[in-house]
């Protein structure tokens, strides 16, 4: 199949028009050594059925995972509505009155985004989590005279590993990490304390990557001293039910939305989203969604403060990020659209009610979480890797082992429950246990 | 109107926001609860509910379908975006992606089959470029940029070198100079020669030890093939440089040019262009990452690597790595649409691909030329560039023109882009189009200038059809609504 409409007839039509006899006349400007001689050695073209029979995935029956990328349930009217061609096949709304429709969901996302994380403002999406913290990371450094990063060591490591790889180049920045505590799993607030001054950018993940809550009335006494501090979301469910981020006074919150009417699909796209308070608007990467007025003094919208981006301020942009995750932003604005604010919450409750129940079914065989510290939707238990792979081969996906990353606890693994996980769930497990 | 018949498809909505359909009460979708939520009491909950709106099922569904036909899609008509490549996306290509949908990326057996695929795809990218190995995670093709750009970096640091510049020709594509920044380059803005085309002799008068790279789009945003690319590469490489080739514009190279044999040496590619898969509005994108042997040691992690007994494993013990770029390993679903199309196209039909895009473009330039200014007559590839000098006098500017289009049944092209050309309107239809539809986008742009000799008011004041009509984004700069709180403070 090559979807090419162009019939014979027409190609001769075009060809005279040009005022060419042969297509090869099209690429002689093109040095001939530059040339590809001989076909590509490329699979295909195969049909459509052929195509569909090839791809087929069975995944595992009973997950427990989690750790940055969440099943959670989609309404259909999250499908249906969103993959409609008109958001779908669109490009980034450059032209706003072709675009009306993208740009007010985006304004709508904005808007969710903003209240539930408790913050001012919310840019139209990032990459991913890891992503937005790396961002928000050089933000900070443009705004302060920042001299180190701080980050909780409980932040999801593959959020660290790109904030590294962001940083590899720049030698006046230090990354610093402060260690949890191992009872409790929280961040060590004596470490942070010592860490914490107007020369640091201070980053904690709540939910830890370890699920559990941080002290936030207590962390952000001390975040207060930093020159800059953010929270990052790796589970957005968790709004749903613990305090917004925003009401602490940090200066962003970003991270991961997948959860929000997105689908894990292998690892991606993810949703990173990027809230922050007023005051740095004029900083922050991506494209912002603004509400205005068309010539006929009716409310419209369209793309804003672009005088921060790549494509007008070249080198000295705030970021290069132009393409981001507008779909996945649009699926997010539909899934809180149906669900509401008392579904949401239900998510976020289901989730924590239902790892409380996992836990006693844990503990019921002896298997105790890690951390002492209240968890929102996963936590820490010691299993050896046999065990692991062993219930594999029974169709459960029992967590993600943490021992690559948390050398000082080789057998552990992080566990998640969603509302997608059922009592049959933890019975299937707990069975093989 | 002969050819150029406005299709008036744009109903006349002014749709609320979700925060004006809200009402106390109204029924939202239920969630199932098995679990005893007093189970949640010691966790120190926020007291309120999640500050969102209150919808039924039946309003949410109206309320995004009407936005929705406030937009404008490649199913809608043709959607001429110079270098955004907006081509037909194949339907069996979503339905094959729905597929992964369910995958967690920490199921190692799920996963394992779209490993596979992966790897494949990774195998049919670096033939179609060239190019000795990929890195399939960035999300898109700035990030793709920013990738590639840290790879070189790493490169010469593990040289012991200090370059610190990299060259980038006006004619290249606008995120190029801020990806460079973050990766810890400084840039230098080169002109391009008087065709349009880069001169390896001018090039020359750059270089020096300081030199990383030369960043170069090929072809470049004029759509004009850079002629004199082995011998750029050339002395490029005699300096110890790199080339780095942005790739948005493969489309008019695919199964003819690979940028692997003309001496690029590093590269992305955007598949949300070339590999049709959608744009969603402003993604999801991908912006695969390929390199010559040398450069492959300083690839992202992790790398898809198969172990002793043939299975596909994730590993990312790679000490000359620049490290991780994503948080799981990129947009599987988009690479997996991509796969598809490449799959679905063949050898042969992604050449035919690239012909016709040049051919559909080449029709367009010869029908426009005679009625709009055409800057340079270097020949072109997949797109070109026109600008609104001749209809400059009567007051009508390219906004005017590019508003316009919007009535009839058409998106604009990309406008004001590329910057060396001042009031440019960049023109890329695709392979995509048929022959009618290139007729009459023709007959609209003839109709517009006409009407800009003889009405230039009526196209000043362009769109009037449209939802909105045209739309002030100064007030939106100087105002900063950005959330319903803006709109209300009150509230």
């Amino acid at each position: 199949m090559s979807f090419l409409p162009t019939s014979p007839e027409d190609l001769k039509d075009l060809l005279s028009v040009i005022g060419i006899e042969d297509v090869e006349q099209l690429f002689s400007a093109i040095p001939k050594e530059a040339r590809h001689k001989g076909p590509l050695k490329v699979e295909g073209p195969l049909d459509e059925l052929t195509l569909r029979r090839r791809f087929q995935v069975i995944p595992l029956r009973v997950v427990f995972l989690g750790g940055g990328v969440y099943h959670h349930f989609i309404p259909a009217v999250v499908d249906s509505t969103a993959s409609r061609q008109e958001f779908l096949t669109a490009y980034t709304p450059y032209q706003p009155e072709i675009s009306q429709g993208t740009l007010q969901a985006m304004f709508e996302f904005q808007s969710m985004m903003a209240a539930l994380t408790g913050m001012d403002a919310s840019n139209a999406s990032m990459y991913d989590g890891a992503t937005a913290l790396a961002e928000a990371a050089i933000m900070a450094t443009r705004i302060k005279d920042i001299k180190r990063i701080v980050i909780s060591r409980s932040t999801n490591p593959v959020y660290r590993f790109v904030l590294k790889t962001y940083f590899r180049n720049n030698h006046e920045v230090e990354l610093v990490e402060v260690p949890f505590d191992p009872t409790t799993g929280k961040v060590n607030a004596g470490a942070l304390e010592k860490l914490v001054d107007g020369s640091v950018a201070f980053f904690l993940q709540q939910p830890n990557y370890f699920g559990v809550i941080e002290d936030m009335g207590r962390v952000s006494r001390i975040a207060a001293k930093a020159g800059f501090w953010g929270v990052v979301v790796g589970e957005a469910a968790s709004l749903g039910l613990l305090q917004p981020p925003g009401s602490f006074g940090c200066d962003v919150v970003v991270g991961e939305a997948q959860s929000f009417g997105n689908p894990a699909n292998a690892g991606g796209p993810l949703l990173g989203f990027f809230c922050t308070k007023k005051e740095h608007i004029r900083r922050i990467p991506g494209r912002i969604v603004g509400l205005t007025r068309d010539s006929a003094g009716n409310r419209a919208f369209c793309l804003t403060l672009s005088t921060r981006e790549q494509h007008i301020r070249r080198e000295k942009a705030t970021s290069n990020i132009c393409t981001n995750e507008g779909l996945c932003a649009l699926r997010a604005t539909i899934y809180l659209s149906a669900l509401g604010p008392r579904g949401l919450r239900d998510v976020a409750v289901q989730c924590a009610a239902g790892t409380r129940t996992l836990m006693s079914a844990l503990e019921k065989k002896g298997i105790k979480p890690v951390f002492t510290g209240e968890v929102f939707n996963e936590f820490v238990i010691p299993m050896d890797t046999d065990t692991l792979k062993n219930l594999q081969g029974s169709g459960i996906a029992c967590g993600i082992p943490i021992g690559p990353n948390y050398p000082e606890m080789k057998d552990a693994v992080l566990l998640t429950m969603t509302e997608m996980n059922t009592n049959e769930d933890i019975r299937c497990l707990t069975e093989l246990l | 109107m002969s050819d150029g018949t406005a299709v008036r498809s744009f109903p006349v909505i002014i749709e609320p926001l979700l925060a004006e359909l809200s009402g106390e009460g109204k029924n939202g979708i239920a969630v199932p609860s098995p679990f005893d939520a007093a189970l949640c009491n010691g966790i120190s909950a926020h007291t309120r509910m999640p500050e969102l709106p209150e919808l039924s099922e039946v309003e949410t569904v109206r309320h995004f379908t009407r936005l929705s036909r406030l937009n404008f899609g490649i199913e809608t008509g043709m959607y001429p975006l110079g270098s955004c490549t907006m081509k037909y996306n194949p339907k069996v290509s979503e339905e094959i992606a729905r597929t992964i949908a369910a995958v967690h990326p920490g199921d190692e057996t799920g996963r394992a089959s779209v490993l596979e695929w992966l790897v494949s795809l990774k195998g049919i990218l670096e033939e179609i470029c060239g190019m000795d190995e990929c890195c399939l995670w960035p999300a898109a093709g700035a990030h793709g940029e920013l990738t590639g750009m840290l790879v070189i970096k790493q490169a010469i640091m593990k040289k012991k070198e200090r370059r610190t510049k990299v060259l980038i020709p006006d004619t290249a594509h606008g995120t190029n100079p801020a990806s460079c920044s973050i990766a810890g380059f400084v840039t230098v803005n080169i002109p391009s020669g008087p065709d349009g085309f880069l001169r390896a002799a001018d090039l020359k008068d750059h270089l020096d030890k300081d030199v990383a790279a030369l960043m170069i789009t090929n072809p470049n945003t004029l759509g004009i093939f850079e002629q004199e690319i082995l011998e750029i590469a050339r002395v490029l490489h005699e300096n110890g440089s790199y080339l780095y080739m942005d790739g948005a514009n493969l489309n008019a190279v695919m199964g003819i040019v690979r940028p692997g044999d003309i001496g690029v040496d590093c590269m992305h590619i955007n598949l949300h262009k070339t590999f049709g898969s959608p744009h969603g509005g402003g993604g999801p994108g991908s912006g695969p990452v390929l390199v010559k042997k040398d450069l492959a040691p300083f690839l992202p992690v992790p790398r898809i690597e198969r172990n002793g007994s043939g299975h596909l494993v994730l590993q990312d013990d790679f000490p000359d790595s620049i490290g991780m770029i994503h948080s799981t390993y990129g947009n599987v679903a988009v690479l997996l649409k991509a796969y598809v199309f490449c799959l679905s196209l063949g050898p042969q039909g992604l050449k035919e691909a690239s012909i016709r895009a040049c051919l559909n473009a080449n029709y367009l330039k010869s029908r426009l030329s005679t009625l709009f200014d055409l800057p340079y007559t270097t020949p072109t590839m997949h797109e070109f560039v026109l600008s609104d000098k001749k209809q400059k006098s009567s007051g009508v500017t390219t906004i005017d023109m590019a508003k316009a289009l919007m009535e009839y049944g058409f998106h604009p092209p990309t406008v004001y882009f590329p910057l060396v050309v001042q009031g440019s309107i960049m023109i890329e239809p695709t392979e995509s189009e048929p022959m009618s539809e290139l007729k009459r986008f023709v007959g609209a742009m003839e109709d517009i200038a006409k009407k800009a000799a003889a009405a230039p008011d009526d196209l000043r004041t362009s769109p009037r059809g449209m939802p909105v009509k045209r739309v002030d984004e100064v007030w939106a700069a100087r105002n900063l609504i950005l959330t319903w709180k803006d709109l209300n403070p009150s509230e």
